[in-house]
């Protein structure tokens, strides 16, 4: 087998012996003004967090509490204000496009697409970042998607077109390109969004599963609090650009705290698996 | 899984390829005055083997000396600006951008005419002056794309229809600002000037400008072509093609700066024809798939057969008279892009 079908990486000892943490956000902050002359619009106020392989990071928060901002930071299309933000050893905003896109894959909201593609067309552009402006797929590249559509359990899905499938569906096959770019860091931005519930647990599910057995380190954007607490090892909690609490979710997962980030009277109880789990209570 | 190969790639661009051949063979053969197939193919044998000088019909010295030059000219311009559109269309992420339809063209008009203008007051041999006006004709075009590209910006995003606007709008602005300058053009053959702003392959070339074009043509295409996969990705939005490893300033450059040069180089000895750079990339789309790879040498090919096709009938079709092509183009096009726009909406 040749080298480019590691998967998801080479976990080699080096790396291993070196650190076991594979993300260090270290004292990160940012500030976005319209023009530098005026006071900034929104900040973010320097913040640490550390991931290991095979973890999945949820970043928690009320709206305009900075949650993409940190996002985008970590993968490197912003660069922060002050700190740096370290993957295995480098510094992401520094990277060249196509080596971050080796190492970091980012599912967004979901994108609209110009002319409709089929669904390994857009599983196999997740290759892009291995070869250069003008290339053409080899084997190999068909086997990494072909394998990634099947992790995501969307192999039947591959023949059909994007423009043509369910929300759910769709959100594997993006789930899917990701993982053809074979990255060390896997970001999501509200994946869950216009998902059902099912869709949403299949989703979250998939995703503890692939960290699990491809050691990727993830970081979920999301404002499902259950799900947070059901499959996060670690949450960030932010407020207004702050960052209130980091740490397992049966420790931020507290009652007055959570009521006062999200402004409504809300319950937490542990379930039997030590999982937090948040009822919200309507106001009257 | 059917990922593109050069093998497949290659296999459609023959068949392209194929096609065009016929479409000149028949060109070369249709128009006032009628010439054998059997005298053709013996004419142009004699050329290929440098025996020109064998021909001795005044029907070969036609088609050798007359119907042969407009058609390679077509071919090159036809290729330059099918993948201007199609490199447009990708660039500004709108199935609708065209040189024509952005008022590049009128752009490049405005470049050339003014190039034109500068040419008479210098005193410069015929060969120096005959690149200065491509060459402004590339300056004009690039600077009204860059114009039109902030006209279409709205908090750094491309808006679709303000970008469209905003072309139809500097398209128009450009007009006036021609029928300006060809009114202090004094001594100008106006007739021919209205002629070469509708499009028009009709006037010979010096040789150095078909040399430059052609070469023009093959660099900023290979240009373009070498992001072909890029592109690809920048349909999908440039934050999403950036963070599939496009290093997207770069790509905006290189396809930027090779669609003016192809833009400028195919107004300037053309004038101004429509919608070849819009419905050509379209209809290889429809058959082809959205791929670049496939598409842009597609297009080159199909923008070649579609404008030979359209200038033999404009210069048969109400002959011993002629048509610009230009008029031809549109009266086909502009039709066709009805419906293509229609089916795209249902």
């Amino acid at each position: 087998m040749s080298s480019a079908l590691r998967n998801p990486l080479p976990s080699s000892e080096q790396t291993r012996s070196a650190s076991d943490v594979r993300l260090s956000v270290e004292q990160v902050s940012y500030a976005y003004a319209p023009n530098p002359s005026q006071a900034p619009l929104f900040t973010l106020e320097a913040l640490s967090f550390h991931a290991k392989p095979g973890e999945i990071v949820a970043i928690l928060g009320p709206n305009a509490s900075g949650k993409s901002t940190l996002l985008k930071l970590i993968s490197g299309a912003l660069e922060p204000l002050s700190g740096r933000i370290i993957l295995n050893g480098f510094v992401t905003h520094s990277l060249t496009p196509r080596t971050r896109a080796q190492r970091i894959a980012l599912v967004q909201q979901e994108s609209r697409l110009l002319f409709p593609s089929r669904a390994w067309e857009f599983v196999l552009q997740g290759r892009h970042p291995y070869g250069s402006g003008l290339r053409f797929e080899t084997q190999d590249d068909v086997t990494i998607a072909t394998n990634a559509l099947t992790q995501v359990g969307a192999n039947h899905l591959s023949d059909r077109w994007m423009d043509k499938i369910s929300g759910g569906e769709k959100q594997r096959v993006i789930l899917a390109r990701a993982l053809a770019q074979q990255p060390l860091l896997l970001l999501l931005d509200e994946p869950t969004l216009h998902l059902d519930i099912g869709a949403q647990v299949d989703l979250l599910h998939n995703l503890r599963r692939l960290a699990a057995e491809n050691r990727y380190t993830v970081v979920v954007v999301t404002h499902e609090l259950n799900l947070a607490g059901e499959y996060a090892d670690q949450v960030v909690l932010l407020q207004k650009g702050k960052c209130l609490r980091v740490g397992p979710p049966a420790s931020v997962f507290q009652r007055e705290l959570l009521e006062q980030v999200f402004q409504a009277p809300l319950s937490v109880e542990m379930t039997s698996s030590g999982r937090p789990r948040v009822t919200l209570f309507s106001n009257t | 899984m059917r990922p593109l190969t050069i093998g497949r790639l290659l296999f459609r661009c023959g068949i392209l390829a194929a096609l065009l051949f016929v479409v000149v063979v028949i060109a070369l053969k249709m128009g006032a005055v009628q010439v054998s197939l059997y005298g053709l193919g013996r004419d142009l044998l004699s050329v290929l083997l440098g025996q020109s000088s064998a021909i001795s019909t005044d029907y070969g010295m036609i088609v050798v000396d007359i119907r042969l030059p407009r058609i390679l000219l077509g071919i090159v311009v036809g290729a330059s600006l099918s993948v201007a559109g199609a490199s447009f269309q990708a660039l500004l992420r709108n199935p609708l951008a065209d040189p024509y339809v952005l008022g590049v063209s009128s752009g490049a008009a405005v470049g050339a005419i003014i190039a034109l203008i500068i040419e008479s007051h210098l005193a410069l041999s015929p060969e120096i002056a005959g690149l200065i006006t491509p060459f402004g004709a590339f300056l004009g075009a690039a600077v009204t794309i860059a114009a039109v590209y902030f006209l279409g910006r709205r908090d750094g995003q491309i808006d679709s229809s303000t970008l469209l606007l905003g072309g139809i709008i500097t398209a128009s602005f450009l007009s006036a600002i021609i029928m300006f300058l060809m009114n202090t053009l004094a001594g100008s053959n106006l007739r021919g000037t209205v002629f070469w702003l509708m499009g028009d392959l009709s006037t010979p070339q010096p040789r150095s400008l078909l040399y430059l074009l052609s070469f023009g043509f093959l660099a900023a295409a290979g240009a373009i072509y070498t992001t072909a996969s890029d592109l690809n990705l920048l349909l999908a939005g440039e934050k999403e093609a950036m963070h599939l490893g496009v290093d997207v300033p770069r790509v905006r450059i290189v396809v930027y700066l090779a669609a003016s040069i192809l833009t400028g180089l195919a107004v300037s000895v053309s004038g101004a024809i429509g919608y070849v750079g819009l419905l050509v990339p379209h209809v290889m789309r429809l058959i082809f798939g959205a791929d670049h790879r496939m598409l842009l040498p597609a297009s080159a090919l199909g923008g070649a057969i579609a404008i030979v096709i359209a200038d033999t009938l404009a210069r048969t079709i109400v002959a011993p008279s002629e048509l610009p092509v230009g008029a031809m183009t549109a009266m086909a096009g502009a039709p066709l892009f009805i419906y293509l726009l229609r089916r795209r909406l249902t």
